[in-house]
């Protein structure tokens, strides 16, 4: 299989089922909630079923981003290119988390009013961070195809891109926010935001030994 | 020992649906049930909006009231208390009496309980979270035992602390709180004829992870209120600290009265969920208990003393 190959037959198709598990279960167990028989087998969403719908769709698409931001830091680790085939689309499975994520709440929590929801937005920090990220989330999905790329010219789509940072960091904090005591789940998440983070800062010490080894025709044929 | 029921003003003509109401709600979820978004998944939640708004006392099910708890004793998850409490060893169970009051003294839960009158009470119970439950709680109304051990004219609190024992309690290995989990409240609050030393549910004896052998139910608190598995009662002149006031104080107050105008400085407090529901609901002052209890706190100004 070529390196090309790989990528649509293996890598896509991989990430595409991953991606859609969370959602095929919360559709099941939301089925199973309605429809299904009571009894001891859990499959249906648990005694409080929006929250399992909210927790689960924020969740996934927390940990969706976080693994968007991993793409990068593997390629490098790794020098494994493709990869990078798959990171728009698990951004975008991060944004249509999020987006899953806003719609339950606006429809089970706040019944679709937007004068309700402008005034919990208004009023609750924990709530205008999330929208504040959801927001970032939107604007990169719309920016997200190649024609975006071109029309924005790459140096400033990258720059816009760059925002996946505050998204992840105002996520965490939306999730630490809504935690009563207990805050070692959103801080785990925390924890690997800012090891992507700092990964980031390290230079790019190994690419340039190598493209200098290159200059000089030293390169190995590995 | 003779106990006047509480009467019950639980239901009052105000909280019922009109027929006009009714219809009116149905053919609002007809035309948006109808609707081309996801029939299968919509309409029975639409269709329990009207219903649920309704439905103010229907009893939340056993499975949720035992399998669905705050008891960061076994663990804060809620599914957790159901699945360590089992570690918890409620009999032998003893209750210490000390402080402003006559009868001080440890004693057997069963001599302490003897003689009240058990009372059947199923409450509104409003989670500080934002979700709530019906529950069909039985009980000793917490007054008749204050009035049977004597608290002196010095007695302006009454504190609720609860066990301490981190081999039973898995949860206390942890200091995610500080250990005991401690309640008060004011003895006027305390006597108050809704206020109950709960040992049963549902008619058993309390399940562990619902604070089994013995704990307190104030209905028109928030939940956090209620200690599980008491252990000492101590009447004090000055007030008691409390667990999530220490926790948090911004957050969490020693009155903590359910009040849907006072929101959590995070989130809002105007509605709740009835947990197995879709919809949300309007929280109600005193969590419904306002005819009851409205009059202890009148004068007092309830947003700074939340």
């Amino acid at each position: 299989m070529t390196g090309a190959q790989w990528v649509t037959r293996v890598l896509k198709p991989v990430t595409w089922v991953a991606c859609l598990g969370p959602a095929v279960w919360l559709l099941a167990a939301t089925w199973v909630t309605l429809h299904g028989p009571t009894g001891p087998l859990d499959w249906d969403l648990g005694v409080d079923p929006v929250k399992t719908l909210q927790h689960t769709t924020g969740l996934s698409a927390l940990v969706m981003l976080l693994v968007t931001l991993t793409v990068t830091p593997f390629r490098r680790l790794t020098g494994w290119n493709p990869i990078i085939k798959v990171r728009r689309l698990l951004g975008l499975f991060a944004f249509f988390y999020a987006l899953s994520h806003l719609l339950i709440y606006a429809v089970f929590d706040q019944e679709l009013s937007l004068t309700k929801i402008a005034a919990d937005i208004v009023k609750h920090p924990w709530v205008l961070v999330g929208f504040a990220a959801f927001l970032i989330l939107l604007t990169l999905a719309l920016t997200s195809p190649a024609a975006a790329v071109r029309k924005l010219g790459g140096k400033r789509w990258q720059s816009l891109h760059r925002l996946i940072y505050a998204a992840g960091l105002l996520g965490v904090l939306h999730f630490l926010w809504l935690v009563k005591k207990d805050e070692s789940e959103p801080l785990t998440y925390g924890a690997v935001f800012l090891v992507l983070m700092a990964v980031r800062l390290i230079p790019r010490r190994s690419r340039r030994a190598g493209e200098l080894k290159e200059g000089l025709g030293l390169k190995s044929r590995a | 020992m003779v106990i006047k029921p509480v009467p019950d003003k639980d239901l009052r003509s105000s909280d019922l649906t009109s027929e006009a109401q009714f219809w009116s709600r149905r053919e609002w979820i007809a035309t948006v049930g109808g609707g081309a978004i996801g029939a299968a998944f919509l309409a029975k939640p639409l269709a329990a909006v009207g219903r649920d708004q309704a439905d103010d006392l229907k009893l939340t099910p056993y499975d949720s009231v035992t399998g669905y708890n705050n008891y960061y004793e076994f663990g804060t998850g809620k599914d957790e208390p159901k699945e360590n409490a089992g570690t918890l060893r409620t009999k032998p169970w003893q209750i210490t009496v000390e402080g402003e009051v006559a009868k001080t003294g440890t004693f057997d839960l069963d001599v302490f309980l003897k003689g009240l009158p058990v009372v059947e009470r199923t409450y509104r119970h409003r989670c500080v979270e934002g979700w709530s439950m019906v529950v069909p709680w039985m009980g000793v109304p917490l007054g008749e035992v204050i009035k049977r051990l004597g608290p002196t004219t010095k007695a302006k609190y009454v504190e609720l602390i609860t066990l301490v024992d981190p081999k039973q309690m898995p949860g206390q290995r942890s200091d995610v709180l500080p250990w005991p989990y401690t309640e008060a409240l004011r003895m006027d609050e305390a006597m108050h004829p809704l206020a109950l030393l709960t040992t049963g549910v549902y008619g058993k004896p309390l399940p562990n992870q619902n604070g089994a052998p013995i704990r307190l139910t104030v209905p028109w608190k928030y939940g956090f209120k209620g200690g599980k598995s008491l252990v000492k009662i101590r009447f004090r002149e000055t007030q008691p600290k409390t667990t999530w006031n220490i926790a948090a104080p911004e957050e969490y107050g020693f009155y903590a009265n359910v009040n849907p105008m006072v929101d959590h400085p995070r989130w809002s407090q105007a509605t709740e969920r009835r947990v197995g529901e879709f919809f949300k609901r309007k929280t109600l002052p005193f969590n419904g208990y306002a005819d009851q209890v409205a009059s202890l706190y009148s004068g007092m100004d309830l947003k700074r003393n939340y």
